[in-house]
């Protein structure tokens, strides 16, 4: 099937690679320009292996700090996923646009002083398909997601706002099953929807059902919260097993075959963060695992407080059926979204009470330390394999498990 | 997870990384080549090579199904999804593969239907759903997923499905292995043998290996403690002067392989006379293409595609990589201008592609264990280690 | 590409033999048994399962003959430190 005919690749979607190759071209004249290393008779500088491989490493961790910028002409479904063209998307288009102190940090919810009165405001948008799911649907979504991105930022949940975006065509008793799931979770989080906003779109889009989300609260407690304020000899602590919520959304979708016992985690985490803040006033960090997992959030981690990460893939709580679902599907469970579990950094002495304060809980009976903070090389989040082995933890590329909260 | 966690233990490791480091000649290098993608991320994923002394490398060889396509291909590929009657259907593993223009991923973006699938059945029951469409299977991968595309198609012919099509890009490894064996650049020392390829075509096709080029085989499992034993069993085949094919994969592999997955190819595909591979070039009879016999299924009959060789961005080295000749960050675009979110080459964009195991797992220092430190005291097990 | 995991055959299907329904820690999934034609798995059994088919029946025998080379230098490697161990306490 092949002709004779060669084209030089690539054409115009390649534009960038031309880019990346003359940024590349100037590091390297850069480099070339430092001082003299000592070479060998063919002029190229004599360096053991380990320490060319060393300075690659370098010039890409260099690399990696550049400004990002996104590349695509059109937003892909990996812009969705919490990874890394999720993060650049919004350093790049929407911090770049907003830019201000209240954004900057890019926590779960931003800290606002309201005539001198600490304020969390968060926001979301709930677009998971399908609508129901083993363990909740949409609606406790909703709900428990603002609840826990508020909870983490160290604020009581108080008010929520709910705005619906409808398909025309969907049941309304399944309007009716959302709204009385809203209805649940919001009490027994002990928050109030108190405002909302309804729009109908044609059949085709909105799948069903969108909900976006607002949600405010009090920083009552003398807390300082943030991942930037990390620092080596911290424990990271995560409130229990990973990748319940992924896997449900993917095996709901009917498309894989598979049949397992495994249920969405999503739960409110006020009460299980209260009682970690009354036991360790001096948590560092809390973060809402949700899209990207657990390895994004310690790769925010690393990267705001310009640390390394050092996590046990032993430590680390997953089912034994998310195992077998992500062996089988070729995911990693740390990158599997939940939707009622934290990561909490705290003080290296005081993780033994935050974990004793965590376990007091149902929801977090199967808290663990998952690893801690390091001073290795900065940024960079590794892992101590089961086998005993090293590796690394980068962010998540692509989108192995698309709309899933 | 039976069948899994047994060979991940810890201990039984540094037992091997003992044995393993005691067969080393002092003074000696060895490079062990491991053809199989899968165990180049086996590799990474779990710091093996924490576990092997200095004085053994373990070179990346071309098995990655993925990394082998020639950007022509991929071009041809989004060619047939482009088409308004078209559904295709590819694992996601090629989604992100950059052609001239974008990847599948790029294209759905843009509106074109591309559906990813886990198995080519999916596929079949993507066809059964969408009467009025064309279904194109895009068909990667060596001779372990070869027998069930073919099983697919029989199925297909069975239902008298007429909407079901593949665009057949199947390689087989052993042109592959010949190449790099013949290749001047190489010297390598022995190999760590495909696992699952070798479900299919047995171990005996890589008997020339050991009898013609003097290099002993080990067909290797893929948790970490099977590659271990792998080396450990080409190390005592090298300290000993041997050279020959061993099992080391023998819970899975039939050393015949297997019989009805081979006839299941013969029946349905046959090797086309010679296929480009990326940065390999032109190898004859190692790729396979559909028989006559199923035309109608053959999306390269039913549909036209360009067929345009394209060569690869002058600043691409995959061809390198994927002969063993440059580890990834030897690649002068490595992690700068070529990463696992921008890629120029499939080598960074597959899971199982070196540099993206490399990137994406093994960008860290060594930590080797105390036991890959002490080499060359030939009786295994005096080499052992305390733990001070 | 090369995923192959290993899973437990449950049951096979009633209508169409060549299917079965496989257990992989708990997660269970309809397989395609065809390419074992020749030697159909049973329930209990285990298979290699690589994109939707059983490529392989895993051996129990090998896989146990495996173990027990693994297990048997990982005793003798414990065994080993341990009599270093000792013989320093000297």
């Amino acid at each position: 099937m092949t002709t004779g005919d060669t084209r030089q690749g690539p054409g115009a979607g390649g534009g960038w690679i031309d880019e990346a190759l003359r940024e590349h071209d100037h590091a390297e004249a850069l480099e070339a320009a430092a001082p003299a290393r000592p070479e060998d008779p063919a002029g190229r500088p004599v360096l053991p292996v380990a320490d060319r491989e060393r300075q690659v490493l370098d010039r890409i961790d260099r690399a990696r700090r550049r400004r990002p910028r996104v590349r695509e002409e059109r937003i892909t479904m990996s812009h969705g996923a919490g990874g890394k063209a999720s993060r650049t998307l919004v350093e790049a288009v929407f911090l770049d646009a907003f830019r201000n102190p209240q954004l900057e940090p890019l926590e779960d919810a931003a800290e606002l002083s309201l005539s001198g009165v600490r304020t969390a405001l968060t926001t979301d948008s709930y677009v998971v398909s399908p609508l129901f799911f083993p363990g909740g649907n949409i609606g406790d979504l909703a709900v428990n997601g603002t609840v826990n991105d508020l909870s983490v930022a160290g604020a009581t949940p108080l008010y929520l706002s709910a705005g619906f975006i409808l398909e025309e065509g969907l049941p309304v008793a399944d309007l009716l099953r959302v709204t009385e799931a809203m209805r649940d979770a919001a009490a027994a989080a002990g928050v109030r929807v108190v405002t909302g906003d309804t729009k109908v779109v044609q059949r085709g889009k909105a799948d069903g059902c969108y909900i976006n989300t607002a949600g405010v609260g009090l920083v009552s407690r003398d807390v300082q919260l943030g991942v930037a304020r990390a620092q080596p000899g911290d424990a990271i602590i995560v409130s229990g097993p990973v990748g319940d919520h992924g896997i449900t959304i993917m095996l709901a979708r009917g498309e894989l075959d598979i049949e397992a016992d495994i249920v969405s985690d999503t739960a409110p985490l006020n009460g299980l963060v209260a009682r970690l803040l009354d036991a360790v006033p001096g948590v560092r960090a809390m973060r809402d695992a949700t899209r990207g997992g657990v390895a994004t959030i310690l790769n925010e981690i690393a990267a705001a407080a310009d640390a390394g990460v050092l996590v046990r893939e032993d430590d680390i709580p997953v089912r034994t059926e998310v195992r077998g679902a992500c062996e089988l599907l070729g995911i990693d469970p740390m990158y599997v979204a939940c939707e009622g579990r934290m990561v909490a950094v705290v003080p290296g002495d005081s993780a033994g009470d935050a974990i004793a304060a965590l376990r007091a809980d149902p929801l977090g009976a199967d808290a663990a330390v998952i690893g801690h903070v390091t001073d290795g090389p900065p940024g960079i989040v590794q892992l101590k394999t089961a086998f005993g082995g090293t590796r690394i933890v980068d962010l998540l590329v692509g989108d192995p498990l698309p709309r899933i909260c | 997870m039976r069948f899994v966690d047994e060979y991940r233990d810890a201990d039984q490791a540094r037992a091997l990384a003992a044995k393993i480091a005691a067969l080393c000649e002092p003074g000696r290098t060895y490079k062990l080549m491991e053809v199989c993608g899968g165990h180049t991320h086996t590799i990474y994923k779990h710091g093996l090579e924490d576990y092997l002394p200095e004085s053994i490398t373990l070179v990346h060889g071309p098995g990655c199904p993925v990394c082998v396509i020639p950007m022509g291909r991929v071009d041809d590929a989004m060619h047939l999804a482009a088409r308004e009657d078209v559904i295709m259907t590819s694992f996601g593993d090629m989604m992100r593969v950059p052609g001239s223009n974008g990847s599948f991923f790029d294209a759905k973006a843009a509106g074109t239907d591309i559906r990813m699938v886990y198995s080519p059945l999916d596929s079949l029951k993507i066809a059964r759903q969408n009467p009025d469409r064309q279904v194109v299977f895009m068909a990667i991968g060596f001779e372990t997923t070869a027998p069930s595309t073919a099983m697919t198609m029989l199925r297909a012919a069975s239902e008298g499905l007429s909407n079901f099509s593949v665009f057949c890009n199947h390689v087989t490894i052993i042109p592959a292995i010949k190449a790099i064996l013949d290749s001047p650049d190489l010297r390598l020392d022995g190999f760590i043998g495909p696992g699952h390829v070798s479900t299919v075509i047995g171990c005996r096709p890589y008997e020339f290996i050991a009898r013609d080029y003097g290099k002993p085989v080990v067909v290797a499992g893929f948790e970490p403690l099977d590659i271990l034993q792998s080396i450990y069993m080409l190390m005592l085949q090298l300290s000993s002067g041997r050279s020959e094919v061993e099992n080391q994969y023998s819970r899975v592999v039939p050393w015949d392989g297997n019989l009805v997955a081979l006839r299941a190819i013969g029946e349905t595909m046959e090797l086309r006379p010679y296929f480009e591979w990326r940065g390999l070039g032109f190898i004859s009879h190692s790729a396979l293409k559909v028989r006559e016999k199923f035309a109608a299924m053959d999306a390269e009959r039913l549909f036209s595609v360009p067929g345009v060789r394209v060569a690869d961005p002058k600043a691409c080295q995959c061809g390198e990589v994927l002969k063993g000749v440059l580890k990834p960050w030897e690649c002068k675009v490595f992690g700068t201008a070529c990463t696992p979110e921008t890629p120029i080459g499939t080598c960074m964009v597959s899971p199982e592609g070196a540099c993206a195991a490399y990137y994406n797992f093994g960008r860290v220092e060594r930590h080797r264990v105390p036991e890959a430190a002490v080499v060359g005291n030939a009786v295994a097990g005096n080499a052992v280690v305390g733990n001070s | 590409m090369c995923l192959g995991i290993p899973g437990e055959v449950i049951e096979l299907h009633p209508q169409q033999p060549d299917l079965a329904k496989v257990n992989v820690s708990g997660v269970k999934r309809l397989i395609n048994i065809g390419l074992l034609a020749d030697d159909p798995p049973k329930p209990g059994e285990w298979v290699l399962i690589h994109v939707g088919f059983a490529l392989s029946k895993i051996d129990e025998a090998e896989a146990a003959a495996a173990m027990e080379f693994l297990e048997g230098i990982g005793q003798a490697y414990e065994d080993e430190i341990k009599a270093l161990q000792e013989s320093l306490i000297e």
